[in-house]
């Protein structure tokens, strides 16, 4: 198992102060760079030389990737916002409760004062074999040390998994895909915006990565359009230690209602497979029909169809149906959760 | 090693190859391209006229029907299904690799069951049904080889002998896909055990790492010698010079006047009319 050591590995440190300025050397160094945003996630990578890039690029002098700001009766997030800004800012709370809930769910309050809400959604795999520096698949080997018969994997996916089995960690990434929000990626070439949905691949696209971001792209902004403001929305997280941990299944949802009727609905959960995954056969299965108990069993059922659990994880199967459920429902989230 | 392979530290400290070193498939992709130019400069400016030793007489080829056939219907469905899998494996194996996304493992484990039934099939046919020695060098291809080089330089040697149903080059080339294709058909068929299938139950402790390392690597090492075995081909085939052989392979004959020109009756013998 790999040790985090005290001393940082060396590499050529830069803090740009604007966003040409970071992109320019992210463009320049391709490979060799590496993107820290709050350096939550990069620390460990780093001091545990697993990851050994050969420059860091410090985002935290770019003073425009930070700030909250109203865009087309919409919200347009700074990827360098901490989660603590996005959990307090007012306009979130009023309009897109949803991702307030989800980003102060991640984590202690002290990583959320540091952690950015661009580094939540890009932060890489939760795998302790990968993490722990084994040339698995998603290192560039050829096996995944987590779906082994002898494997331990509680965490890990029971959806979607190809060769990997890891899962995505991130709170907020349930609720800004459920907020139909889209990624703003800068670089050399320009500007290009990506669907929250997109911006999150599998390993069937590429097992080394957990996000559309190549090298060289630098994730600048995160837009939410007005289309879900004020919606019902529904976030849950269920974790082993309510205080402070990944989730071990998410559930965000946003619902539209036609009296009694759910009018139009976007579900969302995370921790089930390498990427977060949107229910399209759940929402439209419920699409029309009344939000009660009945809706919310049928879309239990039809949210965990294909599910493959490993050794340890076969609790996820349950959970993810009674999540599914609960968002249905609209059930609160219970005071002991 | 580290030329051919990409190493990692297995967990229990070992050293092991994991993959093909990536980068060969452009060594392949450009090697292929050498072949094309340095062949199409050979033939247009060095190449001389093919001469064969002995002739047929007017009164054999009378007897001849004017469609020889070369590949038998089942042959040709084969080749070309072969080949429709071996470009799927290829492009599903590589295009990932120069940064064309899509879900490929799938596209591609399901090409390499057809390939290895393909290959099935082809083995039964060609042992039972078709003349199984046909398509193996001979003695007299060396002999003849020897003496098309000799001429070529200028010295002394008698003209080769008219083809049997296929030039050695034919041979040589099936010779070389037997070899890449047999490996990564073999080693493929071990690595459907790593990856989630409907036909096999997934064991990733059918080997240890080594012998899964080496099956990786030779997998890759055989798909990357596809890629230049395949452009080569392709580029044979859509030669001006070599067109009658290609639509051979299409329609499934030669024509009478190609074929005693070219073939030898002793060494290919067909049905008289």
């Amino acid at each position: 198992m790999a040790v985090i050591r005290d001393v940082m590995p060396e590499f050529e440190l830069f803090q740009p102060a604007t966003i040409d300025d970071a992109v320019g050397l992210l463009d320049k160094y391709g490979k060799d760079a590496w993107v820290m945003a709050g350096g939550l996630d990069t620390f460990d990578w780093l001091k545990d030389r697993i990851k050994k890039p050969k420059v860091v690029v410090d985002l935290s002098q770019v003073k425009e990737l930070v700030g909250v700001r109203e865009k087309d009766g919409g919200l347009e997030i700074g990827a360098m916002t901490t989660l603590t800004d996005v959990v307090r800012n007012p306009i979130v709370k009023e309009k897109f409760s949803i991702l307030s809930t989800g980003a102060e769910a991640a984590a202690s309050p002290q990583i959320r004062n540091q952690g950015t809400i661009g580094g939540n959604v890009s932060q890489d795999a939760r795998c302790w074999y990968y993490r722990s520096g084994w040339k698995c698949y998603r290192a560039g080997g050829n096996i995944c040390f987590a779906d082994t018969p002898t494997a331990i994997n509680r965490e890990h996916a029971i959806l979607d998994a190809e060769r990997c089995v890891a899962v995505s960690p991130s709170d907020s990434a349930p609720a800004l895909i459920a907020l139909d929000a889209s990624m703003v990626i800068r670089n050399k070439g320009g500007e290009r915006v990506v669907k929250a949905e997109d911006y999150f691949i599998g390993p069937q696209l590429d097992i080394t990565r957990m996000t559309v971001l190549k090298p060289g792209d630098l994730l600048v902004a995160i837009r939410i359009p007005s289309t879900w403001a004020g919606a019902h929305f529904y976030f849950e997280k269920v974790r082993d230690r309510p205080v402070w941990d990944f989730p071990l299944v998410n559930i965000a949802s946003a619902a539209k209602m036609n009296g009694d009727n759910i009018e139009s609905i976007r579900i969302v959960v995370n921790g089930v497979a390498a990427h977060p995954v949107r229910l399209v056969q759940v929402e439209a299965s419920v699409t029309g029909k009344p939000r009660n108990a009945a809706t919310a069993d049928a879309a239990g059922a039809i949210a965990i169809q294909g599910a493959e659990p490993l050794k340890h994880n076969g609790y996820k199967v349950p959970l993810l149906r009674n999540l599914v459920k609960r968002s249905i429902r609209g059930v609160e989230e219970p005071k002991w959760a | 090693m580290g030329i051919i392979a990409e190493m990692a530290k297995s967990p229990w400290g070992q050293d092991v190859p994991v993959h093909v070193a990536f980068y060969l498939m452009y060594v392949a992709a450009i090697a292929a391209f050498v072949f094309f130019i340095v062949h199409s400069v050979w033939v247009r400016y060095y190449a001389k006229p093919m001469e064969f030793s002995g002739h047929t007489p007017a009164s054999e080829v009378a007897k001849l029907p004017e469609k020889i056939e070369r590949h038998s219907l089942a042959a040709r469905l084969f080749h070309l299904i072969m080949g429709a899998s071996m470009l799927t494996l290829l492009f599903t194996a590589f295009l990932p690799k120069v940064g064309v996304q899509f879900d490929w493992v799938k596209y591609h484990w399901i090409a390499g069951i057809v390939l290895i039934a393909s290959i099935l099939f082809h083995l039964i046919h060609a042992t039972f049904f078709m003349d199984f020695w046909s398509i193996w060098p001979d003695k007299i291809d060396i002999h003849d080889a020897f003496n098309r080089m000799k001429r070529f330089r200028g010295e002394s040697a008698p003209p080769p002998h008219r083809f049997a149903k296929y030039p050695l080059e034919n041979k040589m080339y099936h010779l070389s896909i037997v070899f890449a294709g047999l490996t990564v058909a073999v080693t493929g068929f071990f690595m459907l055990f790593r990856i989630r299938t409907p036909i096999f139950t997934r064991n990733s402790y059918l080997f240890g790492d080594m012998t899964w390392g080496l099956t990786y690597l030779l997998h890759g090492l055989s798909g990357v010698a596809l890629i230049s075995l395949i452009g080569i081909h392709i580029y044979m085939a859509l030669r001006p010079e070599k067109l009658v052989i290609s639509k051979s392979m299409v329609f499934g004959t030669l024509d009478r006047e190609h074929y005693v020109e070219h073939h030898d009756p002793e060494r290919w013998a067909v049905e008289t009319k």
